[in-house]
């Protein structure tokens, strides 16, 4: 067990090291950050000093050793758009990210799973047909296209909900919560449905197929010849065996929606840290751009391992095979 | 070997038919069984692959899979007729009245849920015990299907046990609410061949203790002989022969349980597919008129190509052939009976 988690972590900093290593390719390869840094009328001596002070005269291993090793203090320099220390303007963004990206998660588990299993157990149901078709149009329609007809329906038709910024927000720390509000709660609604559409539907979709897949199963019709009841195989039995190769999938879709809310915040107005990412990108704010990536290579790589636990709490398969093995004399 | 001690079979199946509808018309893949199993008796089912022993067997448990459907005949369970029941009174008979046991330990038993809680809910689910009397019970049935350390085992995951552990396993689980009959349905085909004969002996032995009945489906002669009191013999979806056992294999009055009869392996030693015989079983879209064997058979006349023969009294068993009818297998008589 121990082990296993060891070469886990051991695997993810390779990975983020990786990620690091584009970054860093990004912030010192693409455009050149003397040149964003300064005015035109910066004379040619003044640019080389800028220029040897930014240690970008020293070799290339050596710089990329104090980038990772300013990345892991949190320290990405200054952006070249405000010149702002690039760490304190991200970590200002954050909360708005995070707390979208966890109701848009919400909303795809607590929505998508249900729909799955439903759709599995009785696949030859209207209902179930119905969703079926209704998941291929959310599978086929852009996001942003999904949002903008969410705006129009909601906000402009309806006026029930807001349709840009995040509403009243409370400060609690460091961290700025929507949750507190009635009205930062109301503003979350329609970009969390928006970002979390596409995933609840693969979700949908793949939690049926495996839950048909299970039910055919010889356990499964072997626990019906014990005579249990319908409750305890389909939502027990079946349930569980299901979840396992969906866990996988749904980690990996969940680290996705922090990338996606690029377009979704975008589309709301949102001021989250993938705004942030569009604006920089506009302005060519190269340390920005890097400490982004960074910022989403490190949260895949958290859900990852998060994954990897779970799916050691639910198979026992894995447990032993970690450790205890199997019993002497068989 | 126990025999009936009571007036009223366990079981009866009468004139059993169950149909698959498809495309190209309606299949008869089980057509007009009838048998008995009395309480505590063990009735032994041979045929070969596609005779419709499992889909019987399916019936009786009533876990057909659709588009499988009972057509037409009925099945009795201790006088109460459970064909037609709905699904949730047939649930609390299986498990409860009827075990079933499958063929492939490995792929039987959920691998998420220890054997102790699968046991456990099962045992609860049909017997008003507490969590800690059920875990008892179910400590007391791994003990009785012999796997070795049972108050730690219960603990395990059915990857920690070998397949022949496995299929005690499935056992106790079939016995754990104590039904009056279990069907087995090759039991020990996926096993390995030196532990098969120690899995038919254990069913034997608790069968008898508990005084449950048992369908017992194979493909082992040798099997049967050892363990059966009665065996039926399927050919294309009909009952050919049935009988004791010792009748059946000694002197079998059907050409068909002649021929399988004619080399009878010694326990243990699997014959895949009985195929003494020249030829082939039909296939269900291609059932000839009269008797279903009269492609095979050296006996045949006349008769076997246009009438079929139902079970009738032959010796000391009953067989599904002319050779045993007064007129015998001679002229064909020419009835608006005729099977098509
Ligand atoms: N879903 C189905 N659709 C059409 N025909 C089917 C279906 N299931 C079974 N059958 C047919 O029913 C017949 C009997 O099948 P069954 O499984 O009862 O055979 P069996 O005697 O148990 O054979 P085996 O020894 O191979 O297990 C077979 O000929 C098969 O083709
Ligand atoms: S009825 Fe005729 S064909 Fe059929 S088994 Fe008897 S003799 Fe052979
Ligand atoms: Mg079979």
């Amino acid at each position: 067990m121990l082990a296993f988690i060891l070469r886990r972590i051991l695997q993810s900093s390779a990975v983020l090291l990786a990620v690091g290593l584009v970054a860093f390719s990004l912030f010192r390869y693409v455009g050149d950050p003397v040149n964003a840094m300064v005015g035109q009328d910066t004379s040619m001596e003044e640019r080389d000093a800028l220029r040897e002070k930014l240690g970008l005269n020293d070799p290339a291993p050596v710089q990329f050793f104090h980038f990772i090793a300013n990345a892991a203090r949190g320290n990405f320099g200054l952006s070249y758009r405000t010149s702002e220390p690039v760490g304190r303007l991200i970590l200002e963004r954050v909360p708005a990210t995070l707390e979208l990206s966890f109701c848009a998660a919400v909303f795809v588990l607590f929505v998508g799973v249900p729909m799955g299993v439903y759709t599995g157990l009785y696949p030859k149901h209207w209902s179930s047909r119905l969703l079926q078709a209704i998941s291929l149009i959310g599978i086929s329609l852009p996001t942003f296209l999904i949002g903008i007809l969410l705006i129009l329906v909601f906000a402009v038709t309806l006026h029930w909900l807001p349709s840009f910024g995040r509403g009243d927000t409370v400060r609690v720390g460091w961290w700025v919560t929507n949750f507190l509000t009635l009205s930062g709660l109301k503003a979350l609604i329609l970009p969390a449905i928006t970002l979390g559409l596409f995933q609840l539907t693969l979700i949908m979709r793949l939690v049926r197929s495996e839950m048909l897949e299970v039910m055919r199963t010889e356990y499964i019709k072997f626990a019906r010849a014990r005579g249990l009841t319908n409750r305890a195989i389909n939502f027990g039995h079946a349930l569980k065996n299901t979840l396992v190769p969906v866990i996988t999938v749904a980690g990996l879709q969940l680290g996705s929606l922090i990338a996606f809310a690029v377009v979704t915040e975008t589309v709301f107005a949102w001021p989250g840290v993938g705004q942030l990412f569009i604006q920089s990108v506009q302005f060519s704010d190269i340390p920005v751009m890097a400490a982004y990536l960074l910022l989403i290579g490190l949260f895949f790589v958290l859900v990852n391992l998060i994954v990897d636990l779970l799916y050691f709490a639910v198979d026992p398969r894995l447990r032993s095979q970690g450790g205890s093995a199997r019993v002497a004399g068989h | 070997m126990a025999a009936a001690s009571n007036n009223q079979p366990l079981l009866e199946v009468r004139n059993l038919r169950i149909e698959f509808p498809t495309r190209r018309g309606t299949l008869l893949a089980v057509d007009d069984v009838s048998f008995d199993i009395a309480p505590g008796e063990v009735l032994g089912v041979v045929g070969e692959s596609g005779a419709g022993k499992s889909l019987t067997g399916n019936a009786i448990i009533g876990l057909l899979e659709p588009p499988g459907r009972v057509a037409g005949g009925e099945i009795r369970l201790e006088g109460r007729r459970i064909d037609n029941l709905p699904y949730e009174e047939m649930r609390k008979i299986r498990g409860a009245r009827i075990g079933a046991i499958f063929q492939d330990p490995l792929t039987s038993l959920n691998p998420l849920y220890s054997v102790g809680r699968q046991l456990v809910e099962t045992i609860q689910t049909h017997l008003p015990l507490s969590a800690s009397q059920a875990k008892a019970r179910a400590i007391e049935l791994l003990q009785e299907v012999g796997i070795p350390g049972a108050e730690m085992r219960i603990d395990h995951y059915p990857h920690q046990f070998s397949g022949g552990m496995r299929q005690r396993v499935v056992i106790a689980l079939a016995l754990c609410a104590g039904p009056r009959l279990i069907v087995a349905d090759e039991p020990t085909t996926a096993l390995d061949v030196s532990i098969q004969a120690q899995i038919i002996a254990l069913l034997k032995r608790l069968c008898r203790e508990h005084g449950t009945a048992v369908m017992l489906v194979t493909h082992d002669m040798g099997v049967i002989a050892e363990t059966a009191d009665r065996v039926a013999v399927m050919y294309a979806g009909r009952v050919a022969e049935i009988g004791p056992v010792r009748e059946v294999v000694k002197h079998a009055k059907h050409p068909y349980t002649k021929g399988l009869m004619g080399s009878i392996p010694s326990l243990g030693v699997r014959t895949e597919r009985l195929t003494q015989i020249d030829g082939a079983m039909p296939r269900l879209t291609e059932i000839p008129p009269g008797c279903a064997f009269n492609p095979r058979c050296t006996f045949k006349g006349q008769r076997c190509l246009v009438e079929r023969p139902n079970l009738m009294p032959a010796g000391a068993t009953r067989a599904a052939c002319w050779l045993h009818d007064s007129g015998g297998v001679g002229a064909p008589i020419l009835k608006e009976t005729v099977d098509a």
